[in-house]
């Protein structure tokens, strides 16, 4: 599945802009899209005249906000009409595929400045309807209509995975434990406390074996990124980042039809394919953004992403390899676990913290990388894209 | 709060769930549930046919939810299976007629006709497939 397109043109980020992720009761879908688009237009430095494309990921703002044709809608409220404005949906994917397609507007040489933004508000309504808007991401009528949440979805992987490898209960509250230190450390994060093992295992249990502490949380939230070509952005930008690979695969939307229950295959061929765009390999990738929604997830990262080898990534997160200061840290925004995951936000979010660790300004949570990856995934799996940046 | 559907959403599903009806590819031999237009793996070449399932397998993972989506509080807590068929395709149920401590990777279940839910308080009642405890099955 090799694409055969070739960017004509390297693609750069030169702004990124993100709301505080929580529950905001004062701020409707629009506002906090608004409020991050602002900020990454101010970060990029440019006047906002130059955007010629709006790109958003938006996973249902009709069953979360009522509000469907929000790109439409952004686009006004930004002062941006008459420029085009699309929205994506993968479901948690949203905002990986919003970028992936600001990102060939760009490479293909049709556009030369595009913002990209994700967004979410996700409590504007109450629970069960969130839990029902969510389940949407699975098959409707051959999961969810048998009763299985999207926790539920996840424990069947981690079941599995427990089975045939030495995967403990413990190891997926240590991914826990771990985005939970590095969320401590970011004041854009949800949850910035700092738990224990004990604490995720004695938090009740949504679906065995996944506790409410090893689940990402509803959350309301927005983040934007400005892209434009690598010759402009040396002229605007101190910092340019630039997207050296962009990859997306597809697999089954339902979990059961899969050979392979603990393989995310989606993830695998999207991430091959992303290294040979940037011609690295895994063990050139010096922090990555991952796809923790829930905490067995992760574990299904590190494997399907090459960090090592299937079955085994327990043993990255039983050593602290994925600590920051560990040898690949994973999730050092804190992750969709503590972080938050506002679902279409998520894809653009994680971009927003890399392009934040690669030009050092990351704070409390800075790693030394040159090269970061971003990992984002809709549903059990059925979209993954995988973003590559280098300084 | 729930979402209503007109009958037709799930009248024309009943055959394929009310009978467990999937597909089998002539070309591959591969079986698939829900059943399918167009093979997956062979696509064109595919020849696509309908089969009815036996209704027998094998608990491939199973989970027990805790906290239930809307129409399902009554039944919590129950156990969702992802359950290999003998045909090979794999179909996500529940387990009844189990404990949820009793459920073990590799227990043989057959099928069983209940009801699923009901999908609110004017709509109409939801019916499918769940499977049991095959006390029959030969163990191995």
């Amino acid at each position: 599945m090799n694409a055969s397109f070739k960017p004509i043109r390297k693609v750069a980020i030169i702004g990124i802009g993100i709301t505080k992720f929580g529950e905001h009761w004062d701020k409707g879908l629009k506002d906090l899209a608004i409020e991050a688009g602002i900020k990454a237009v101010e970060d990029a430095g440019i006047s906002g005249d130059e955007i010629q494309l709006l790109v958003g990921g938006n996973m249902s703002g009709g069953l979360f906000a009522g509000q469907e044709h929000g790109s439409a809608l952004l686009a006004d409220y930004l002062g941006l009409n008459p420029i085009p404005a699309i929205r994506t949906e993968a479901a948690c994917a949203s905002g990986g595929v919003a970028l992936r397609v600001g990102y060939m507007a760009i490479a293909s040489g049709m556009y030369d400045f595009v913002a990209v933004g994700g967004v979410e508000k996700m409590t504007d309504v109450y629970g069960p309807q969130a839990m029902n808007t969510l389940a949407g991401a699975m098959d409707f009528e051959t999961e969810a209509y048998y009763g299985v949440t999207f926790p539920g979805i996840y424990a069947l992987i981690a079941k599995r995975h427990m089975h045939l490898y030495k995967t403990k209960q413990e190891h997926l509250a240590m991914v826990s434990v771990k985005n939970h230190e590095h969320g401590a450390r970011n004041p854009f994060a949800q949850y910035q406390k700092r738990i224990k093992v004990e604490d995720v295992l004695s938090s009740p249990l949504v679906a065995d074996p996944l506790h409410v502490l090893d689940c990402s949380p509803i959350t309301d939230g927005a983040a934007t990124i400005i892209l434009t070509t690598a010759e402009n952005a040396k002229k605007l930008s101190d910092t340019p980042v630039y997207i050296i690979a962009s990859a997306q695969a597809s697999d089954t939307l339902s979990l059961y039809a899969r050979n392979d229950l603990t393989t995310l295959s989606a993830t695998v061929h999207a991430a091959r394919e992303a290294y040979r765009q940037a011609k690295i390999k895994a063990s050139d990738v010096d922090v990555a953004e991952v796809h923790d929604c829930f905490t067995i997830a992760e574990i299904l990262a590190y494997e399907d992403l090459g960090f090592i080898k299937k079955g085994l990534g327990w043993k990255l997160i039983e050593e602290g390899e994925t600590m920051i200061g560990g040898r690949i840290p994973v999730n050092p925004s804190g992750g969709l676990k503590a972080k938050g995951h506002p679902v279409g936000a998520t894809g653009v979010a994680q971009i927003v913290e890399l392009v934040k660790q690669l030009r050092g300004e990351a704070g409390k949570r800075q790693v030394d990388a040159e090269i970061a990856l971003a990992h984002n995934v809709g549903g059990s799996g059925a979209t993954a894209t995988v973003h590559i940046l280098s300084r | 709060m729930s979402r209503e559907f007109a009958v037709p959403f799930h009248w024309r599903r009943f055959r394929e769930r009310y009978q467990l009806i999937g597909s089998k590819c002539e070309h591959c031999n591969g079986v698939f549930y829900p059943p399918r237009i167009v093979c997956p793996r062979c696509r064109r070449r595919g020849k696509v046919k309908s089969i009815k399932l036996s209704g027998r397998g094998r608990v491939y993972t199973y989970t027990i939810i805790r906290t239930p989506p809307e129409g399902f509080k009554i039944y919590t807590p129950y156990i969702i299976a992802i359950v290999e068929l003998e045909e090979g395709a794999k179909i996500l149920t529940q387990i009844v007629d189990c404990m949820p401590d009793e459920v073990y990777i590799g227990m043989p279940v057959k099928a069983c006709f209940r009801k699923i839910k009901e999908e609110n308080e004017s709509g109409i009642i939801l019916y499918g497939f769940k499977f049991k405890p095959d006390t029959q099955a030969k163990q191995g």
